[in-house]
């Protein structure tokens, strides 16, 4: 779960007064989030009047025109941004979100994940969707900031590779269930050795705080752990992009979970762990100086406690020792006592520029997990019976700074697959599938851009290839590259479509390899029952043409046989 | 030409030779091997004087692999089966050949091409017509009106059999699968051969061949290897021109008329029998579509494929200046015009105006 940091001013008396005229003012920076610290949310009563310093303050005397937007009104009415544009996606997202909470915090609190996801259908377009896990569990004063406020959480400003990274899913998905039914969330959640919490909750769209509908103990058969409930306007489909599909997939990118799914309509089911090896835990790090941009590094400049540049350097990134440091601020005419306070913006700028041109080592890789090939292999061949698995994992490259990973695996062959039909793709971001905007994905283009003729696959120019196979691509990272909030395609940088087409070419070429082995096996078969069924055939027209007796003939075809097979052979 | 009787032995004698060397090779403890001359018309080469497609003498080897191990039973069972037919004075159609294939078991033919392309292998191999071999084809042979007499022997009593090509009415006489034992009597004045039987219809229906004092054949279609013998055996007894009057397109010209003059690529061992090198081409020419003013049709893929295939590799049109020029025209006109396209200036047009007036200029005619 997103276990933020404590808050002090959850409000849990807040007035419920949904559409009320008041408004935030930190809306508008929501939109420059991704690249600047100046996002975090602080969203504090006292806020809630205009601030004089924001941008839209010019406006003041048309009033009843300009506005400030809250971000929860914002994204209520860009749903799409979040996944929720359809009711059957709907259904899909809520269900993402909550499960990748319950993963990251089992992955966190080094917990094997035993997750109980069940949808039950209320009213003709109304599901129930309930997700429990038996993670840590969440302290009853976190609770309702987490669920009731979007843009909460903890994953957001650290650098840590985790499923979720923007504190926008699980509250969205209440906001999205509340516009829709009307009706708060629900969330029951104990910490070990204390008791369980009943919370009722919803989303002050205005305002983006909570709004605590009740609060009480109750009993819990599990010692830890959390459930979600939320009831949602929805619609459920099997297939592809259903939610059954995506939690197959999510046990394919965690081999270690155990998943207890009830459909709406049909049996329940238990998808079984196909290891038990927890993943590895995954460092936080400080940001690498290639991956920090001139208006954040002035801003670090602004904040930092460093007394000097070379302290500064050293302190607020990773992989800058003192060597590199003084190597740095040799490139500009800044001393190293500069007090980091008064590095004005030109200062920054020459530093910006020095940075770039240093060469600085690759950021530690501990901070990655990735899935591991002997998991990926074990994973792919628990759910397809291939006739062969190959997996590869790349090392750490980088991109603006970001250290990343890519893991490449492919199945080939079994009964699980046709042979005329497209490869079946796993894209896999931080162990959690895509499963929309296939085409748009920077990993779908790399597969399609190898050339997987070389490998003995079909293919035709621009399209996936065609055989009996599944490729899985998993790319793990401190921070992965979204094309949108939805995070449902990888944006196409230029470091990660190559470290993709190295990964799976390399898979590829092994692939390749069992094919040939196979193809030969089968040419020598076809060989040898060619000879067998022939010869007798030219035995028999050399009887008849030269009137040869029964012995003479076999002699011959025997002699034919030896001189065919020894050719073979060499 | 020689006959079939008057060769049998040498024939089994061939095909003894030839499986014996591979039976002898195998017991060697060697690959065997068979020469085959290459078919195509690559391996032609065209001798004006002569007049017709005459082979390089280009062969392949097709040595017994694993590989090849299917076609060269295949080609020695097809062997045996001529020897068989040969032997017994027995035929069998091309057709029939095949479903006989059907009792060899797994080395049988799946489609009668591939029966097709080894029985002309094995014709290639020796040297010798399919006849020769007992094979005989289903294709008719062509039809024939006018002003000429054949003799053939009654098949029951053996009797000389005198056919009057003028007494069919509105029908013709069928040339025969063979022709070698025909005879000729006409005064005739010339040969007309005509692509479609629809013109032949036409020509027919008019007794053109009196008023003309012809004798008119009709190929339908490329000409059939008995077509092609019996129209160069009547020129050659009889002394008389052969004109080709064909659709104006790459077709008639490459296919049609270039395979009755000079013989085909694929069994050039014997365009020598095979071929009218006397035949003349009348039309309808490229100058024919502008002069007549004809209706036409735009080429299609094929047929520029066909024609600048022609100028590139077919010797026959290597040879001659006037059919380059001629095939060039058409190219760059990118029409062609199909004979009944002269029914544009009236049904009978073609008897009246065009025909006469061509004939008035034999020595214009196309080579």
């Amino acid at each position: 779960m997103k276990k933020g940091r404590a808050s002090q001013k959850g409000g849990g008396t807040a007035q419920a007064e949904l559409f009320g005229e008041e408004t935030s003012s930190e809306m508008a920076e929501q939109k420059t989030r991704g690249s600047s610290k100046t996002s975090q949310l602080k969203v504090t009563k006292k806020n809630r009047t205009p601030s004089p310093k924001t941008p839209k303050s010019r406006g003041v005397h048309k009033v009843a025109k300009q506005r400030e937007i809250s971000v929860s009104e914002f994204f209520a009415k860009n749903r799409h941004l979040l996944g929720f544009d359809n009711p059957s996606k709907a259904l899909l997202t809520t269900v993402k979100e909550a499960v990748d909470n319950s993963l990251d915090a089992c992955d966190e609190a080094g917990i094997t994940p035993e997750i109980h996801v069940a949808i039950t259908q209320t009213q003709d377009d109304r599901y129930l969707v309930s997700v429990q896990d038996n993670g840590p569990g969440i302290t009853p004063k976190e609770i309702p900031r987490i669920f009731g406020s979007l843009l909460y959480g903890s994953k957001f400003h650290r650098l840590r590779q985790s499923r979720g990274q923007q504190g926008i899913g699980i509250s969205a998905a209440g906001m999205y269930g509340q516009l829709t039914t009307g009706k708060p969330m629900t969330i029951v959640s104990r910490v070990k050795r204390n008791k369980a919490h009943r919370f009722s909750i919803m989303l002050d769209t205005n305002t983006n705080l909570p709004v605590i509908k009740s609060d009480e103990e109750v009993e819990w058969e599990s010692k830890h752990g959390t459930c979600v409930e939320l009831e949602l306007e929805a619609s459920y489909k099997s297939g592809r992009h259903s939610v059954d599909d995506y939690l197959w997939q999510i046990a394919l990118a965690n081999p270690h979970v155990e998943i207890h799914y009830t459909p709406p309509k049909g049996d329940a089911r238990t998808i079984a762990r196909a290891t038990k090896v927890l993943p590895a835990e995954a460092k936080e790090i400080k940001p690498h100086p290639r991956g920090v941009e001139l208006g954040q590094l002035m801003k670090m400049l602004k904040d930092t406690r460093a007394r000097n540049l070379s302290a500064f350097l050293q302190t607020e990134f990773s992989r800058v020792s003192g060597k590199v440091a003084s190597e740095i601020l040799a490139k500009t005419k800044l001393s190293e006592k500069t007090s980091p306070a008064r590095a004005h913006r030109d200062a920054a700028e020459s530093l910006y520029k020095a940075i770039q041109s240093t060469k600085i080592m690759n950021p530690a890789t501990n901070c990655l997990s990735p899935i591991g090939d002997d998991q990926l292999i074990a994973s792919l061949m628990e759910r397809h019976d291939a006739d062969f698995c190959a997996a590869i994992t790349r090392p750490t490259a980088v991109y603006r700074g970001n250290p990343f990973l890519i893991e490449a695996a492919i199945a080939y062959g079994g009964k699980s697959f046709s042979a005329d039909e497209p490869i079946k793709l796993y894209r896999l971001a931080n162990r959690v599938p895509l499963m929309y905007q296939k085409m748009a994905c920077a990993i779908s283009k790399s597969v399609i851009d190898v050339a997987w003729r070389n490998y003995l696959v079909q293919q035709s120019r621009g399209a996936m290839p065609v055989a009996p196979m599944a490729v899985l691509v998993h790319i793990a990272s401190v921070w992965v590259p979204f094309t949108s909030e939805s995070k449902e395609a990888i944006a196409s940088y230029p470091e990660i479509t190559k470290e993709v087409k190295l990964a799976v070419q390399e898979s590829g070429r092994k692939v390749a390899t069992h094919i040939r082995r196979g193809r030969r096996l089968a040419d020598q078969e076809k060989k040898k029952s060619y000879i067998e069924k022939y010869i007798p055939h030219i035995g028999i027209a050399l009887q008849e043409i030269l009137g040869l007796t029964d012995a003479k003939r076999t002699t011959t075809e025997n002699n034919l046989k030896d001189i065919l097979e020894k050719s073979r052979k060499l | 030409m020689a006959t079939k009787k008057k060769n049998g032995n040498s024939i089994v004698d061939q095909i003894r030779d030839e499986a014996s060397s591979v039976e002898t090779k195998v017991n060697r403890g060697a690959k065997p091997a068979m020469k085959f001359p290459i078919r195509s018309l690559q391996n032609v080469k065209y001798d004006p004087k002569k007049g017709f497609f005459e082979m390089r003498g280009r062969k392949k080897e097709r040595t017994l692999t694993v590989n090849t191990v299917k076609t060269f039973a295949q080609t020695l069972r097809m062997m045996s089966l001529s020897k068989e037919l040969v032997e017994t004075d027995d035929i069998a159609t091309k057709r029939e050949a095949y479903y006989v294939s059907k009792n060899w078991e797994e080395a049988r033919f799946k489609e009668q091409p591939e029966s097709d392309t080894v029985m002309d292998d094995v014709e290639a191999l020796f040297g010798v017509n399919r006849e020769q071999l007992g094979f005989i084809p289903e294709e008719k042979g062509g039809d024939v009106a006018g002003q000429l007499v054949v003799i053939d022997n009654d098949p029951s009593t053996g009797q000389p059999l005198r056919i009057d090509c003028t007494k069919f009415g509105s029908g013709a006489y069928s040339i025969p699968i063979s022709v070698e034992q025909l005879k000729f009597e006409t005064k005739a004045k010339f040969i007309l051969v005509i692509e479609t039987a629809g013109m032949f219809q036409r020509l027919v229906k008019h007794s053109y061949w009196k008023s003309a004092n012809c004798i008119l054949i009709s190929m339908g279609g490329v000409p059939t290897r008995a077509c092609r013998r019996f129209i160069r055996r009547l020129s050659d007894d009889k002394r008389i021109p052969v004109y080709v009057f064909v659709d104006g397109d790459p077709y008639g010209i490459s296919n049609i008329y270039r395979t009755l003059k000079v013989g085909s690529g694929s069994a050039a061992h014997l365009n020598e029998f095979f071929c009218v090198p006397k035949a003349r081409f009348l039309g309808i020419t490229p100058q024919d579509i502008i002069d007549y003013e004809l209706p036409t049709h735009p080429m299609k893929e094929v047929d520029i494929k066909r024609a600048k295939d022609a100028l590139k590799n077919d010797p026959f049109f290597l040879h001659h200046k006037a059919w380059q020029t001629a095939v060039r025209q058409l190219l760059k006109m990118g029409v062609r015009a199909e004979q009944q396209a002269l029914a544009k200036h009236g049904l009978n047009y073609v008897i009246e105006e065009y025909l006469p007036n061509k004939l008035a200029n034999t020595k214009a005619f196309l080579p």
